[in-house]
Formats: C-alpha cells, sequence, structure tokens
C-alpha cells in the first residue's frame, strides 16, 4: 500500500548515481554534515582520508607474501561474475594478512612455539595457538594483556584436516577497546582444555560446543548437553551431520511419533 | 569490587538435598519465565540456595540451517532469534556480511537503519518494562507500554509490511526508499514519547511497591558481570559505562550525541532506571537523526550473487539485550560456511544463578524479568 511509490524509487535510483556515490559509502567525518557530505564534492578528500587503513595494508602485501592466495579469491568470483560485475572491480578483496603487532611478539616471547600463526583477517585479530597451551595462554591474556571478558567461544568444523575443529575464543580488553580471537585446533576424540576457571562466561559457551561438535572440554565442571536433549545421539552442526537427520530413536520414544520431514 | 579471577564457579548440582531443602521447578510453562525457559530451584524455606536454567525447549538449529542457505536466503531467519527486536538483528546480520565481503552501505541507508533500530530498541524496552512490571504486579504500565510500542510497530508496518519479523534491512544496503511521511511519522512518535516514559516513572519510579519489590534484589556485582561476559543494560546498571554503539561506533551512531546511562548497585532497580534512561537516549538519537536524512543511493553496488572471499569475520552490535554478535566464516561460496551467534540473551541468562543465589522465591520472578530474555535467542 505505502509501498508503491517507494519501491520505485530503490529501482531507479541506485544503477543512475552508484557508480560515483559507492566511494561515499565511507563514514563522514562530521556529525553536522551528514547531509552535505554525501554530495559529490567531499568524496575526493573523504575516500582517501578513511580508506588507506585497509588497502594500503592489502595492497603492498599481495605481490609479496601469499602469491598464489592473491589469484584464488578472484578466481571464483569471476566465473559467477558476469552480472555481479561489482567485486572484481574493487581494489583488493579482503584476506588474511600475516600480523605481527606487539601483543604478538609479546605472545610469542613468553610462549614460543605455542603461537602457532598470527593474521589479520579483514583488520581482525587472529592468533593460532597450540590447544595443550590454551589455559596458559588464555590466563596470560586475561592477567597480563586485560583481556578481561571473554565474548564468544565457538568452534568450526572442518572435516577433511587432520585435526577436525578449530575452537575459537573471542576476547575482549575494556582498557584497550580490542578484540582478539583465538584459535585452536583439536582432533576429533581429542580433549580441549576448558577456560571456565579463567573466564566462569566459558560455561555454558563450552556446553554448546560440546552439544552441538562432540568436543570435550577437560576441566569443565558440568560438561553435558545445553540445547539439546541429553539422550541425544550425534553432533548436530559437525558438517557430517545432515540438515534432515534426526534421532529416530529419541523422537520416536520421547514424542511418540515416527521421525520423518 | 571484589576480583573476577576469584569468582567461583557455579555449582549447579540441585541432587544433594539438606534436611529442610526442597526442589522446585519452574516452567517451562510458567506465565514469568517469559517463553519455554525452566529453572530448577532447591530452596530453603523461601530462599533459593542453588539454581539450574534448563533450555533448549525452542532450539530450532537457526546456526544450522544457515550453513544451507545463501547469504540473503539466511537473512530472514536472523529476525526469529530475538523476536522482539528482529531490526536489530536484521541489522548485526547485514552488517556482518558487508564486513565479510569488505563492503559498507551508503549513508543514507546507515542512518535510515540507526533511526529504525533504536525505534526497535525503544519497542523491545517497552515490551520488557510491560511485561516486566507485570510479573512484579503492576498491572497498568503493561497497557501503556504495549500503546506506544504500536505505534513503533505502526512505523516498521508502513516502512516494509511487517510488524515483528520485518527483514527491514538488506545485505547492502535498504530494499525500499523511505515512505512518504516517515519523517513524520517518527518525529510525532518522539515528540510524544518523552511525556509517556514520565507517566511511567510516574507509576513505578517512587512507587512504594516496586521499590521494595526490586531494590536491592538480583545484585550482581561490575566484576562478576565481566567475568561472566554479561553485556547491555545488565552490565550498565552494574556501574561498567560501556556500549558498543560508543565503543565500536557502527551504523551512523558516531553521528549523534547520546549518553551512557549507568548505574553503581547492579540491583533490579538500577537496570530498571537504566533502560528507562535508554528509551530517552535512543529517542534522541532518532531525532537527531530524522532532522537530517542523508540524500544519494540506499544500496551499494554487490552484485546479486554474494560469494564473499575465503576468510572470517566477527561483528556485533548493540542489542537492547546486549552485545550480539555475528561469527561468520566464508569459504568462497556463495552459502556461509559457518554463522555463530553471540546472542546476548543466551550469556546474560547464565549470569542468573549468581543474581537468584539467597533471594526468596517471589524474587526469582523480577530476576528473570530484570535479564529481559528472550527464549528465542536463548536457544536460537
Amino acid at each position: 500500500m505505502a509501498n508503491d511509490p517507494s519501491e520505485k524509487d530503490p529501482v531507479s535510483k541506485p544503477p543512475a548515481s552508484g557508480a560515483e556515490d559507492k566511494p561515499v559509502a565511507k563514514k563522514p567525518t562530521e556529525p553536522a554534515q551528514a547531509g552535505s557530505v554525501t554530495a559529490n564534492p567531499s568524496v575526493p578528500p573523504d575516500a582517501p582520508a578513511k580508506k588507506p587503513a585497509e588497502p594500503s595494508a592489502a595492497v603492498p602485501a599481495t605481490p609479496a607474501v601469499p602469491g598464489a592466495p592473491a589469484a584464488k579469491p578472484a578466481a571464483p568470483a569471476a566465473p559467477a561474475a558476469p552480472k555481479a560485475a561489482a567485486p572484481p572491480a574493487k581494489e583488493a578483496p579482503p584476506k588474511p594478512l600475516p600480523l605481527d603487532n606487539e601483543l604478538v611478539q609479546r605472545l610469542k616471547a613468553r610462549f614460543g612455539d605455542a603461537i602457532r600463526e598470527a593474521t589479520l583477517d579483514r583488520k581482525q585479530a587472529i592468533i593460532t595457538i597450540a590447544a595443550d597451551q590454551l589455559r596458559e595462554v588464555s590466563r596470560y591474556c586475561r592477567d597480563e594483556e586485560k583481556f578481561d571478558m571473554l565474548v564468544d567461544l565457538t568452534a568450526v568444523d572442518w572435516p577433511k584436516r587432520e585435526k577436525r575443529f578449530d575452537v575459537i575464543l573471542i576476547l575482549y580488553s575494556f582498557a584497550k577497546n580490542e578484540r582478539v580471537r583465538l584459535k585452536a585446533h583439536a582432533g576429533e576424540n581429542e580433549p580441549v582444555p576448558s577456560a571456565c576457571e579463567i573466564w566462569p562466561a566459558a560455561n555454558w559457551l563450552e556446553r554448546e560446543c560440546y552439544d552441538m561438535f562432540g568436543i570435550v572440554f577437560e576441566g569443565h565442571p558440568k560438561l553435558t548437553r545445553i540445547l539439546m536433549p541429553d539422550e541425544w545421539q550425534g553432533y548436530p552442526l559437525r558438517k557430517d551431520y545432515d540438515i534432515l537427520k534426526q534421532d529416530t530413536d529419541w523422537v520416536r520414544e520421547n514424542l511418540g511419533i515416527e521421525s520423518g520431514q | 569490587m571484589s576480583d573476577p579471577r576469584t569468582t567461583e564457579l557455579t555449582n549447579v548440582s540441585t541432587t544433594v538435598l539438606g534436611a529442610d531443602e526442597i526442589i522446585l521447578n519452574m516452567g517451562p510453562q510458567h506465565p514469568s519465565t517469559h517463553g519455554v525457559l525452566r529453572v530448577k530451584l532447591k530452596l530453603d524455606g523461601e530462599r533459593v540456595v542453588d539454581s539450574e536454567c534448563i533450555i533448549g525447549y525452542l532450539h530450532r538449529g537457526v546456526e544450522k540451517i544457515a550453513e544451507h542457505r545463501s547469504y540473503q536466503q539466511f537473512a530472514p531467519y536472523v529476525d526469529r532469534m530475538d523476536y522482539v527486536a528482529a531490526v536489530s538483528n536484521g541489522l548485526g546480520y547485514c552488517e556482518a556480511v558487508e564486513k565479510l565481503l569488505g563492503t559498507e552501505a551508503p549513508v543514507r541507508a546507515r542512518v535510515v537503519r540507526t533511526i529504525l533500530t533504536e525505534l526497535q530498541r525503544i519497542a523491545s524496552h517497552l515490551l520488557w518494562l510491560g511485561t516486566h512490571a507485570l510479573d512484579i504486579g503492576a498491572l497498568t504500565p503493561v497497557f501503556y507500554c504495549f500503546r506506544e510500542r504500536e505505534e513503533i510497530l505502526k512505523i516498521f508496518e508502513k516502512y516494509c509490511g511487517a510488524r515483528l519479523t520485518t527483514h527491514a534491512f538488506r545485505i547492502g544496503g535498504l530494499q525500499y526508499e523511505t515512505y512518504d511521511g516517515f519523517e513524520q511519522d517518527v518525529k510525532r512518535f518522539c515528540d510524544d514519547f518523552t511525556h509517556r516514559i514520565d507517566e511511567y516513572e510516574t507509576l513505578l519510579t517512587e512507587n512504594r511497591i516496586w521499590v521494595g519489590r526490586t531494590k536491592g534484589v538480583g545484585i550482581l556485582s561490575a566484576a562478576d558481570a565481566i567475568a561472566l561476559g554479561v553485556t547491555g543494560p545488565v552490565l550498565r546498571a552494574s556501574g561498567v559505562k560501556w556500549d558498543l554503539r560508543k565503543a565500536m561506533p557502527y551504523a551512523a551512531y558516531d553521528l549523534y550525541k547520546f549518553e551512557i546511562p549507568t548505574r553503581e548497585t547492579g540491583d533490579t532497580y538500577d537496570r530498571y532506571v537504566v533502560r528507562m534512561e535508554e528509551m530517552r537516549q535512543s529517542r534522541l538519537i532518532c531525532v537527531q537523526a530524522i532532522e537530517n536524512i542523508p540524500t544519494g543511493p540506499i544500496m551499494a553496488r554487490i552484485g546479486k550473487v554474494l560469494k564473499p572471499p575465503p576468510g572470517e569475520v566477527y561483528h556485533s552490535i548493540e542489542a537492547p539485550k546486549g552485545e550480539l554478535g555475528y561469527y561468520i566464516v566464508s569459504d568462497g561460496t556463495t552459502q556461509p560456511y559457518r554463522v555463530r551467534v553471540r546472542p546476548p540473551s543466551f550469556i546474560n541468562l547464565q549470569a542468573f544463578d549468581k543474581m537468584a543465589r539467597g533471594s526468596l522465591v517471589a524474587d526469582v520472578v523480577a530476576i528473570i524479568g530484570t535479564i529481559d530474555i528472550v527464549l528465542g535467542e536463548v536457544d536460537r
């Protein structure tokens, strides 16, 4: 009803002005000028001022470091691209870069080989560590580096890899207003040290991880399923657990119906 | 302030009973659990000795579904998590995918997003206020709150056709231009709303019963709140001045002036005061934003088929209930490899045990209400 006139606008507008307005997507600098900043004159000063942070890091590094990966992200985009002409036209697509800031250096000095890799993906720091050192590194990050809040703890399943799980801890520091992501690889039947005693917030998060992936957290006070029923068989978020799969026995026993979609 | 390091882990065992202890089961079918939350309480007389939340009754496997949908197809699903703040959910998801693509919505889209998200925050807080007051025994506020909330839902309906699960935003910007009269509608609501909040406050703020039922109930210290990962108004009521809109601005929040209300004690009354003040601040943001919506396109040029380059991103926003984060892993295909939602309700609910221990049974209802959970988001 009220949408009829409004629906026409987006169709007519973006193609016309989209090309030159694209860079304006960067945030205007001054609150008061929210309206005027959109006007085109501000594009040249604004875009270079804001943009460099990412591309300047991304562009020079491209030929030097990940030579092969550099070609990769472009390749998959290209075949599907005829209609999506925009992505290739952009500068470099975001990709992981090696990271070597002070935090990483301090961690490396302290834990040596336990710090496997440090990368910067879309301006976000990711530090891969050895799973058996997870608790020590976490404690250090909380006490010495002031990452006092565990924002999230989760996992990703890569079934083709030798150690199939990535356990991911997202930490936040109030003092530095900064996030960092710790990542540890874990095999299928390989327990991961629990972070519960460092951040009590990990309690339910680790239970959810166990529930969904079957990752065992050693030292957890009560590692039981949290979202699925206690007797459920299988770990739903694993990649080999089909989306239509159910624990048919459980459904028959507890709901009194035959499982089936 | 106690040291977070000494915060003991919650002991959730409710099997060993003392001489006068009983176990009381509350929910999942209980009007004051705001959905299908089940709480097992170990009681010594009227006192809560131990508690355990049992959740998962509303688990729908949202994160699994995400892996089998394209990026755009998954967007409407996020509305079904925190279904009383669908617009905020959508904003978090769209911005996360935009970050993954390395793009950003045009400024006009970001301002409109900010206005709608702040209206949604008011609507969510109004629903919380009405039901929370109802739980504690104040019957009147719920009618007033729903009256004002209705005005916001009408704006949503006029804008995108839906009231609750709105799917208001698209990856890259907005699908719809604002309708004719959008500014007037928002302005009218904002003008009206100041008096309305004052009206609620006359009903509750100095009401002896209200104060008696909320002051000193469910205290959460700042150190405990941080250790338990609690965010949002609950954290701010404990004295931590932290809001993602200021700490890591997204959408167009860096353009507007607003305060972060905080309190010191971290009890149920403080959380009430913080949320009331937050509604005023949200209104202020709307007033500033509506004055000057920039012109320009509403959609970034991102193409119809989204294939984010391989990699991962974590992006979070200040949803009405706390930090709502999306952790998305891309393998370069059209479907996300993994979508993890960091639900504020789920993590805040974990602090329930800490708040409830030692309180009276009747206060449990107040404490569940004050955390402001939505079970659709807890269970996903």
